[in-house]
């Protein structure tokens, strides 16, 4: 199917049960694919190619991005994270789920996706406040409308329809993009946020990134669907299947879902097929499940070498730019080096502070011990 | 649910009738709902059958009718969906009122409850706040089929970030539930479901003015949520209770007024935030107390405040605080439940065991609170 902007005749697919409504509601046979792994160009008569200018400037997001993982993974090496769920492989996912949002639309990632919420203009060490332990989120959902990063699975996809069911009834101009991953779709969660969605007709798109792997379990232990994106028609909403190594078809599917949403389509469901390149955190341990050749196969389909290629092919991009790209990365990355070398000795005392707007007469009497307690320790210093 | 973009707009308040009237707790409930949602154009009602039906209990009747089908709406049957939806709703600006229909169907929804609507403000160091609330239709004492009678409070009042409230009254019924609509936190309303057709004659008129007095200053309602009420004023010991279980309080100490003992009833109204003061204030006057639930006991609000009562009121106590809770067995078949709640005797049965003359010895705990010995 093709995710078209305007209405699709939504009532008339519940009334008929017919056929063409139903195959209308279906995703394509294989991934929706623009540039191949080659760097070629593909066509797609459905989707057209984003231009070259706004394929650079993801470019750009796509080396940062991959610069922003390697220099996670590094820092917690170094013990300056405590942990990182690493999206290396699916950068191009992250880049194009902040790319096709306007800033009065949301965006609820979950906590593979640190790099889609910078990309959305958050900063860097605020985002990893959660993962250098120093609170459980260190950015405010407003500022830049982004959801606190999930970690209970598919719970944040009801967030979502929850936004866009207010926004809907507030007459707002929000479309709500909401992340997930291969495993999530197994939870109730999942499904019920996908209901809502449809039975309310909200302006959200479930993005699942299927990265083949749940930690350890793999897809075929997930689920036998055809695909993930075919459990949208149960649903009654369209699902499409894009190759998710491929930046410049996913800012097509993913934009024609969001405009299609923001055009009061209702809400649609598109799965990107890639690959988590490395462990699910830096304490799995990937070679207790997987082969180095299974990991090795998917070396070649790289979402940067592809957009490398398919940019340098046009001439869009040579040495000098692609330096300045590496430059421009990498004064992101020594920010982050920077950031995290400083303690930022949270205060003991903000424990109490937001668990209620008025603080109970109990915690009041819990805060008066702990601050007791500091004080004796200051005091033995 | 209509699937245009509308606006929500101010509905014209009814005007009050003056003056007192006979008003059952459903009514007073019901009541609150549309002065709420008719001040405030950001409050929304949604839930299983809550629409055209109005609700399994009829406390949303006519809201859909008065407010429109985007103010007030049933949603698929799917608790962890209302829940979530809620909370995406509250981050958006509205003020979600959803029904669980029954304390046990609440269920579903408890790890959207637990992670997220208790965590949202604490986790966004209070950027995002969840000014929501979560009804529930809650105990037992109808002759309820299973899943229809559990006293679930202990589960929400354990989780740090939750507001939790149990009115006894009609006109707490009412007053508590606007004040939790009006607040910026979370909060679960149990509503004793033994207590929906009772009847008290109050003030609406003069309840629903202070309310709107409270919503008009931005302050807070005199008797809102976190301040516990002397129910009935007493010398000789204290019964304290909340929800369901303080009609029995009062017909235990209106039955020990005859035996010539003077009980004093403590009605939590809230269970978070616990009102400390007012209850050690009352046991520190009396010297004895007796905490009533319905739960069971092990684990529970009950043995909580048990033992807050015992490490602060120390040195007033002249006999060791009991509990008259349900046991500790799943809630009954109906023709059993008579013998699982807490009862008037079952109350002043464990009021005569508080050392009114000589201390009891040891290992002397009043029949039923005790170890049976079978695990020795």
């Amino acid at each position: 199917m093709t995710i078209s902007t305007g209405r699709t005749p939504q009532a008339a697919v519940h009334a008929d049960n017919g056929a063409d409504a139903v195959t209308a509601l279906l995703p394509s046979e294989v991934p929706v694919r623009l540039i191949g792994p080659d760097g070629a160009a593909q066509e797609d008569s459905r989707y057209p190619r984003p231009s070259g200018e706004a394929l650079l400037d993801a470019y750009a997001r796509l080396v940062s991005g991959r610069r922003i993982n390697d220099q996670a993974n590094a820092l917690v090496r170094q013990g300056r994270l405590a942990v990182y769920p690493s999206s290396h492989g699916q950068e191009a996912c992250q880049v194009a789920a902040a790319a096709v949002l306007e800033p009065q639309d949301w965006l609820f990632p979950t906590y593979r996706d640190s790099v889609a919420v910078m990309s959305r203009g958050v900063d860097p060490l605020q985002v990893l406040t959660l993962l250098r332990g120093d609170w459980h989120s260190g950015y405010d959902p407003y500022e830049h409308r982004v959801a606190p990063q999930a970690t209970p699975l598919a719970t944040q996809l009801l967030h979502a329809v929850g936004v866009a069911h207010a926004a809907k009834l507030k007459g707002e101009d929000t479309v709500v993009l909401a992340l997930c991953g291969d495993g999530a779709t197994s939870e109730g969660d999942f499904h019920e946020a996908l209901n809502f969605a449809a039975v309310f007709h909200v302006p959200v798109v479930f993005f699942i990134q299927n990265n083949e792997y749940a930690i350890s379990v793999p897809l075929k232990n997930q689920s036998v669907a055809p695909s993930l994106a075919h459990k949208a028609v149960g649903y009654g909403m369209p699902g499409e299947r894009v190759d998710g190594n491929d930046v410049a078809a996913l800012l097509s599917v993913l934009g024609a879902a969001v405009e299609r949403a923001r055009a009061g389509g209702g809400p649609a469901l598109v799965e990107a097929h890639t690959y988590r390149m490395q462990a699910h955190t830096n304490a799995d341990d990937a070679t207790r499940y997987r082969s180095a050749e299974e990991v090795q196969n998917w070396v070649p389909r790289d979402p940067l070498t592809r957009a490398r290629s398919y940019l340098r092919s046009l001439g869009l991009l040579d040495d000098r730019r692609e330096e300045a790209l590496v430059a421009d990365a990498e004064t992101v990355a020594a920010a982050m080096r920077n950031g995290l070398n400083t303690d930022a000795d949270p205060d003991p005392m903000a424990l109490f502070e937001h668990v209620y707007t008025a603080r109970t007469t109990q915690l009041r009497e819990q805060a008066e011990l702990l601050r007791g307690e500091l004080e004796r320790d200051e005091a033995s210093r | 649910m209509a699937s245009t973009s509308t606006d929500i707009r101010v509905q014209t308040q009814e005007m009050p009738e003056s003056g007192p009237e006979t008003l059952t707790f459903a009514k007073a409930l019901n009541a609150a709902l549309a002065d709420e949602m008719a001040a405030d154009p950001t409050v929304v009602v949604f839930g299983e059958d809550v629409g055209p039906l109005g609700g399994v209990f009829r406390i949303t009747d006519g809201l859909t009718a008065r407010f429109g089908a985007d103010r007030c709406f049933d949603t698929p049957l799917a608790e962890s969906g209302i829940m979530g939806m809620a909370v995406g709703m509250a981050m958006n600006g509205l003020r979600p009122v959803v029904e669980m229909q029954f304390d046990a169907f609440a269920y579903p929804a408890f790890e959207q409850v637990v992670s997220h609507v208790a965590k949202m403000s604490n986790r966004t160091r209070g950027k995002v706040k969840l000014p929501l609330v979560i009804r529930i239709p809650y105990a037992g004492g109808i002759g309820g089929v299973e899943h229809h009678c559990d006293s679930s409070e202990a589960y929400y009042a354990h989780t740090p970030g939750l507001t939790v409230v149990a009115p006894a009254t009609v006109a707490d019924a009412y007053t508590l539930l606007r004040d939790a609509v009006r607040l910026n936190d979370p909060v679960v309303f149990l509503e004793p479901k033994k207590l929906y057709w009772s009847k008290e004659t109050v003030d609406l008129p003069g309840l629903r003015r202070a309310a709107d007095e409270a919503l008009r200053t931005g302050g807070r309602v005199s008797g809102g949520v976190g301040t516990a009420a002397v129910a009935r004023a007493g010398t000789d010991a204290t019964l304290v209770a909340y929800g369901p279980s303080v009609s029995t309080a009062l017909a235990a100490a209106a039955a020990a007024e005859a035996e010539g003992r003077s009980l004093e009833v403590i009605d939590l109204r809230s269970i978070v935030p616990y009102d400390d003061a007012t209850v050690d204030a009352s046991v520190r006057r009396t010297g004895r107390a007796v905490v009533i639930a319905e739960a069971p006991g092990f684990a529970s609000v009950a043995s909580e405040i048990a033992a807050r009562i015992s490490e602060r009121c120390f040195h007033s106590l002249a006999a060791p605080v009991l509990r008259v809770t349900g046991f500790d067995v799943p809630y009954p078949a109906p023709k059993l439940e008579h013998w699982f709640l807490p009862g008037v005797d079952r109350i002043l049965d464990a009021v005569d065991q508080l050392q009114w003359e000589e201390p009891a010895p040891l290992g002397s705990a009043p029949a039923g609170t005790g170890f049976s010995g079978e695990w020795r």
